[in-house]
C-alpha cells in the first residue's frame, strides 16, 4: 500500500494558543518500502504517524492510503505503540487473536493464523502466558504478532522499542528486519534513535520541531540484515546525527 | 536467652508468636477482670462463658439456622444490587443527561447509612422480608454503581485506540474492552458493596425480628444472656472476616495483579 502526505498542516489549540505541532509536509511512501521517521521530541513525527494510521485528521492538506483519503483507522493499517497496548486481560493467544475474532474468521483458520504469527515472533510457548508475566521484549513481540494476524497492509510503528534495554533492542531489530522482508509491509517507524533508523530504513525522513517540518531525507542503501555496530551503518548514523544537530542549532537561532 | 530462641523471635514466625501472646494477654486479661466480680456475669461474661454459648448455639443448630438465612439474605439482596449497579453504572458513564441527574442522586444518596431506608421500607412493603431485602440492596447498589461508572471512564484510552484500530466497534468494543478493562474498579466496587450489605443485613435484622443473626443478637439481648451476644458478635466477625478477606480480597488481588496494577 502506497501512503501519500500531501501540504499537510496540523495545528492544536492549547488554552487559546495555536500550535503548529506539522507545517508544509510532503511524503511519499512507496508499497513495500520501511521509512524511518526521526526527530527530537516536539517534532511531530508522532503526529504525523497518527495522521497515517487515521486516528487523527490534518487541518490543511491531504493523507491518502492508495490513493484514496484517510478517513479513519482501519485494520489494513495498523498502530504499534511504544508499551505495546495489549489487552492484559487476555493471554498472549487471545491478545493475538483478538483483530482476527473481530473480522469474525472461523476459530480453525484463526487458530491456524495465531500459530504461525506466534512462531513468527518465538513466543509459540509463552501462547498461554499472561500479559503481566512477560518481559517489555516479549511483549513487543505479541504486539508485532497482534498487528500482523490482521494481515494489515501498512505497520505504523510509534517508538515501539524506546521502553527496552539495549540488548533487546537489537535482537528486535534483527528480527524485524527479518519479518519484513518475509512479509513485505509498508513500514512507517518512528523512533528518536538515530543508529536505530540507520539499521532498520530503506529511507530516513529527519524532521525538526517548532513547528514540525521535514529537513532532510537519507537513502540507506546497505545490505540486509544490517546489525547496529557495522562500522557502515556507525559512520552512516554519524553523519545524519550531524546534520541533525545543525538543523536543531539553526531551527534553535530561527526562534531566537 | 539462646541462639535459636533469639533467631525464633527474630524469623518470619516473629509476628505470628506476638499475635499469640498478644490475643493470651487479652483473655487472660478478660478473665481476670470477671473473676473480681466488679459487675454480674449477665452483664460481664467469661471467656467461657462466649465458648459454652458458641458451642451451644452450634450444637441445637439455632447459630446454624441464623446463619444460612442471615446469608442467604445477604445473597439474595447482593445479586439484585450487582445487576441493578452494573446497568446502572454502564448508564451513568454512557449516557450523559443520566449521569447529570440519576449521578448526582446516587453521590448524594451514598451518604446516606441504608439502614435510614428501613422506616420508608417497611411502609412501602410491609412487615417481611422485602424491606430488609431492599435495605440491604441499597446498601450495596450505590457503590457498585459508582465504581462501574469510574471503571468505564477511566478506561486507559490506549485500549481502546488498540481495539479501534484492530477492528472493534460497537458493542463488540464494550464487552472485548471497555468493560474488562474496567474490571478492577468493578471489583473493588463489588467488595466495597458486599461490605456495606453486610452493614446494612445486620442493622436490619437487629431492628426487625426475622430468624437471622441479628435476631439472634437481639435474642441474646431479651434473655440478658451476654455471653450468647458476644458468641453472636464472633460469628458475624468471622462471616466479614470471610467475604472481605477471603472471597473478595483474593478476588480483587488476583485481577490487579494480572492487569498489572500491583
Amino acid at each position: 500500500m502506497k501512503l501519500q502526505v500531501k501540504g499537510v498542516e496540523k495545528t492544536f489549540d492549547m488554552r487559546g494558543r495555536t500550535i503548529t505541532a506539522l507545517e508544509n509536509i510532503d511524503l511519499e511512501v512507496r508499497a513495500g518500502e520501511f521509512v524511518c521517521l526521526i526527530g527530537p521530541s516536539g517534532c511531530g513525527k508522532s503526529t504525523l504517524l497518527n495522521l497515517l494510521a487515521g486516528t487523527d485528521f490534518p487541518t490543511k492538506g491531504s493523507v491518502l492510503a492508495n490513493g484514496k483519503p484517510v478517513v479513519g483507522t482501519n485494520p489494513s493499517r495498523v498502530l504499534i505503540f511504544q508499551d505495546g497496548g495489549l489487552f492484559p486481560w487476555l493471554n498472549v493467544h487471545a491478545n493475538v487473536e483478538f483483530g482476527l475474532r473481530m473480522k469474525g474468521l472461523a476459530r480453525d483458520k484463526r487458530e491456524k493464523i495465531v500459530t504461525s504469527y506466534l512462531e513468527m515472533v518465538h513466543l509459540a510457548q509463552f501462547s498461554h502466558a499472561w500479559i503481566h508475566e512477560l518481559s517489555g521484549g516479549m511483549r513487543q513481540r505479541v504486539a508485532l504478532a497482534r498487528a500482523l494476524a490482521v494481515d494489515p497492509n501498512v505497520l505504523l510503528l510509534d517508538e515501539p522499542f524506546g521502553a527496552l534495554d539495549a540488548i533487546t533492542r537489537d535482537l528486535l531489530h534483527t528480527e524485524l528486519q527479518e519479518i519484513w522482508m518475509r512479509t513485505k509491509k509498508t513500514v512507517v517507524f518512528v523512533t528518536h534513535n538515530v543508529r536505530e533508523a540507520v539499521v532498520l530504513g530503506d529511507r530516513v525522513v529527519v524532521m525538526t520541531p517548532h513547528p514540525g517540518r521535514i529537513a532532510a531525507e537519507h537513502r540507506i542503501d546497505l545490505r540486509r540484515p544490517r546489525q547496529i555496530e557495522n562500522m557502515k551503518t556507525v559512520n552512516l548514523a554519524a553523519k545524519i546525527s550531524a546534520d541533525l544537530r545543525l538543523s536543531e542549532e539553526t531551527t534553535h537561532a530561527r526562534s531566537h | 536467652m539462646p541462639a535459636a530462641i533469639r533467631r525464633l523471635f527474630a524469623g518470619r514466625y516473629a509476628v505470628w508468636i506476638g499475635r499469640i501472646i498478644f490475643f493470651a494477654l487479652l483473655l487472660g486479661g478478660w478473665e481476670a477482670l470477671y473473676r473480681l466480680e466488679l459487675w454480674p456475669s449477665y452483664v460481664f461474661p467469661a471467656p467461657s462463658d462466649v465458648a459454652l454459648a458458641l458451642a451451644r448455639g452450634f450444637a441445637d443448630q439455632t447459630f446454624v439456622i441464623g446463619i444460612t438465612s442471615s446469608l442467604g439474605r445477604l445473597v439474595e439482596g447482593y445479586l439484585i444490587a450487582l445487576v441493578v449497579g452494573l446497568a446502572l453504572g454502564v448508564l451513568m458513564a454512557q449516557v450523559r443527561p443520566v449521569k447529570d441527574t440519576i449521578g448526582l442522586l446516587v453521590l448524594g444518596l451514598q451518604s446516606l447509612p441504608s439502614i435510614c431506608w428501613l422506616p420508608l421500607a417497611l411502609l412501602w412493603f410491609g412487615l417481611n422480608e422485602s424491606a430488609i431485602l431492599f435495605v440491604v440492596v441499597m446498601g450495596a447498589v450505590l457503590s457498585i454503581s459508582q465504581a462501574t461508572e469510574d471503571g468505564i471512564r477511566n478506561t486507559a484510552p490506549i485500549y481502546a485506540r488498540a481495539a479501534r484500530n484492530l477492528g472493534a466497534k460497537g458493542w463488540r468494543l464494550y464487552t472485548s474492552v471497555v468493560l474488562p478493562s474496567a474490571l478492577p474498579s468493578i471489583v473493588s466496587g463489588m467488595k466495597l458493596g458486599w461490605s456495606f450489605a453486610w452493614r446494612s443485613l445486620m442493622a436490619g435484622e437487629l431492628l426487625y425480628t426475622l430468624p437471622g443473626l441479628g435476631n439472634l443478637l437481639a435474642m441474646g439481648r431479651e434473655l440478658n444472656d451476654m455471653g450468647q451476644v458476644l458468641a453472636v458478635m464472633l460469628v458475624i466477625i468471622a462471616l466479614g472476616l470471610i467475604g472481605d478477606r477471603l472471597l473478595f480480597g483474593v478476588l480483587e488481588r488476583r485481577v490487579r495483579e494480572r492487569w498489572g496494577l500491583l
